[in-house]
């Protein structure tokens, strides 16, 4: 077996099994750690398809930004795992599946994808294209990604900041208006007088 | 044996059914839902870079990038909005949250 094949099966196993684990592991921490290890082996066969920017996009913005903030909310949350026992609801669960599962396999048996592979144009990096592609063709698509994930932080920020009575805080107009005149003053007291906090 | 792009397929076909297993299997906590989409994504994701692999267009790759923004973008403002039932309830679980109820 050639090492991409050998590469694609461990890849596959990894992260068929790490999957199933995200939905069915008993403490919550231990899911978004699958969670994460899914995503890696999921990075590596984007590697494998030839994918490099996605596959490094995928390690950046998920297992380093997407996992870490699920896992800062599990952790601060620190609800335990509500919802009583799984093996209630597992016969429905296991049912869902099996309905997808047939759906899936009947609309692979009554078409498949035809054609041959093609390869890539040649002589150019993946990324390269990416970029061709991105700037050109779908230049207002992209702006409009960017669009979604300014509104995305703002909205996050704006549900989750907390506004707090009595907090001291820096007051930077304040800082900016004041003057000389208000803030330093000299003194020239008497001897033996000393300076009151009042003035003379 | 060799691998196609029916392998990937599969593979992609069955991480989304492991996702939609997950959500009816935990669906009183709002955490696993959010987990479980964002297999469902990665599946979907799995299935465009595959295709646009076998015909030879990025362009599918763009798509994922796509899908890849709004993911992020849900998982962030899902988690804030998470935050905020806990800091007003103190709890997360589904059934409680019925405050929009007709």
């Amino acid at each position: 077996m050639a090492a991409p094949d050998l590469f694609f099966w461990l890849c596959s196993a990894v992260l068929m099994l790490s999957s199933v684990f995200v939905v069915s592991a008993r403490s919550l921490v231990h899911a978004v750690f699958f969670l994460i290890l899914a995503f890696l082996n999921a990075a590596g066969l984007f590697i494998l398809l030839g994918a490099e920017f996605l596959g490094m996009m995928m390690l950046i913005v998920y297992v380093g930004a997407v996992a870490v903030l699920f896992l800062f909310v599990v952790m601060t949350l620190d609800t335990g795992r509500p919802g009583g026992s799984l093996r209630a609801r597992l016969p429905a669960a296991l049912a869902a599946g099996v309905i997808l599962l047939l759906e899936l396999a009947f609309v692979a048996v009554a078409g498949g994808p035809g054609g041959s592979p093609e390869p890539l144009p040649g002589g150019v990096s993946n990324t390269r294209a990416l970029g061709r592609l991105i700037y050109t063709d779908y230049a207002a698509l992209f702006e409009l990604a960017g669009a979604i994930l300014l509104v995305a932080m703002i909205g996050a920020i704006v549900l989750a900041h907390r506004f707090r009575p009595g907090v001291r805080r820096q007051n930077p107009v304040r800082q900016f208006v004041r003057r000389q005149g208000e803030s330093v003053r000299l003194e020239d007291p008497a001897v033996g007088a000393g300076v009151s906090e009042q003035g003379r | 044996m060799t691998v196609t792009l029916a392998h990937y397929l599969i593979l992609g076909g069955a991480v989304f059914t492991v996702g939609i297993v997950g959500i009816v299997l935990n669906r009183r906590n709002v955490i696993m839902i959010l987990m479980a989409i964002e297999l469902l994504l990665l599946a979907v994701n799995l299935n465009f870079v595959a295709f646009s692999a076998h015909l030879g267009d990025p362009a599918g790759q763009v798509f994922t990038l796509f899908v890849l923004t709004v993911a992020a973008a849900e998982a962030a403002v899902g988690l804030a909005i998470l935050v905020v039932f806990f800091r007003l309830r103190g709890t997360i679980a589904v059934e409680d949250i019925q405050d929009l109820k007709g």
